[in-house]
């Protein structure tokens, strides 16, 4: 399992457990009455699972198992930067959405940036999984 | 990687950079808002990474990766897996295409049938797959 | 492919099928008015998807295929994987039953959905617990 690998899944891990925190502050939100705060979770639940635990144990996956690449060092580095892409995107989203401020603020710009760097890094995992879908098969260490 | 498994995973891509588009188009919209319509791409975005990207991707790397039998069809009775690729997709862009363009929701209705077909078309192929190293 | 994966992979293709009838009612529900508790099927609907299919999936897969723990117990502790499989699906049917039948808040329903949420919790915590150890190079 290469290092990025560990470090992608790793990463899922925490995800997930952190989605279900959220999802469990939620359902609380259901049973007692809950500051404004917590409605505006909801979004950053679902993307904290989707993104942060399932999209990114593929990524880390599919960086492993799939036919090995061409050029491995461009590959390598462009794997590290989807990783860092993803991370500081999901996290600035995580972290400005529930804040609930006025579009166009300081933290309306925050989620825009997080909204380009999400995009980037599911490009940059485009760009480099592509090639690597084809008939044969040669397993990374 | 089998060539079915190529089509499989080369149209998730394609579903995820669409998928990620649509959200990073709506989540730029909340922050600093351009288009009041964007909001309408919801569902599309959701069709799109739940059923284009995840379902797509899980079911091209199943049907690559689980248990084969040991003499030819090494993987079985494929008409399932391959029913599930054209189902799967026609039923994906009934959905989209219906939210998109604010289709009658016949559309959607259809959409989604398909797509549970092609999950019913996949589980009769890959069920039997589902075995041990004794077999 | 061990036993507890084969369970997991087994069920998650079954919350697939699911999830995606759940689908079809959603739909539905704008043709035809349908004599079922549909007020809370679309957290059920993403529910079924992203744990029930997704999740449990990728428990089956990374029980299944990541590197060995140790040579004495290569997928680490089978107990706690049977114990995580046990949680995750208890979690998400009560989840499923108390999102449907919740009408107001405070209600007995809405208790159970905390409880769903604290089983989902402890079944991810076990999955991480077992494989964290598993994540390295071979």
């Amino acid at each position: 399992m290469p290092n990025l690998t560990r470090w992608y899944i790793r990463t899922s891990f925490l995800y997930l457990a952190a989605a279900l925190l959220v999802g469990l502050a939620l359902a609380w939100r259901a049973a007692t009455p809950l500051p404004g705060f917590f409605a505006r979770l909801q979004p950053v639940y679902v993307h904290l699972f989707l993104v942060g635990w399932v999209t990114q144990l593929i990524f880390g996956t599919v960086y492993w198992l799939f036919p090995r690449p061409e050029e491995e060092r461009f590959h390598e580095r462009m794997g590290w930067a989807t990783y860092a892409l993803i991370n500081i995107g999901l996290l600035l989203r995580a972290v400005s959405e529930p804040l609930g401020a006025p579009p166009g603020g300081f933290w309306g710009w925050v989620l825009v940036i997080s909204a380009v760097l999400q995009w980037l890094g599911g490009l940059g995992f485009v760009i480099t999984t592509w090639p690597r879908t084809r008939l044969h098969k040669k397993r990374r260490r | 990687m089998p060539p079915l498994s190529i089509w499989f995973v080369r149209s998730a891509l394609v579903h995820l950079m669409l998928g990620f588009t649509f959200g990073a188009l709506m989540l730029g919209n909340k922050g600093a808002p351009f288009d009041a319509r964007m909001w309408q791409l919801r569902p599309a975005h959701m069709e799109l990474l739940l059923v284009g990207w995840l379902i797509q991707l899980a079911m091209g790397v199943a049907f690559w990766i689980a248990p084969r039998w040991w003499e030819p069809p090494r993987r079985g009775n494929v008409t399932g897996a391959y029913a599930a690729f054209g189902l799967l997709n026609g039923g994906l862009w009934l959905v989209i295409l219906g939210s998109l363009f604010r289709l009658p929701p016949g559309w959607t209705f259809v959409g989604r049938v398909l797509e549970a077909a092609a999950a019913g078309a996949f589980l009769w192929h890959l069920w039997p797959r589902i075995v041990g190293r004794e077999g | 492919m061990p036993p507890l994966t084969r369970w997991l992979i087994r069920t998650a293709l079954i919350y697939l099928v699911l999830a995606l009838i759940a689908g079809v009612l959603l739909a539905a529900r704008l043709l035809w008015s349908l004599p079922l508790p549909t007020a809370g099927l679309d957290t059920v609907y993403l529910h079924l998807f992203m744990v029930g299919w997704v999740t449990q999936l990728i428990f089956g897969v990374a029980y299944w295929m990541f590197p060995t723990y140790s040579r004495e117990a290569p997928r680490r502790n089978p107990l706690l994987g049977r114990i995580v499989y046990g949680l995750l699906n208890a979690g998400l049917v009560l989840r499923a039953i108390a999102e449907l039948g919740r009408t107001a808040q405070g209600d007995v329903w809405s208790w159970l959905l905390v409880l769903s949420a604290v089983l989902l919790w402890f079944a991810a915590a076990g999955f991480v617990v077992n494989t964290w150890g598993r994540i390295r190079g071979r």
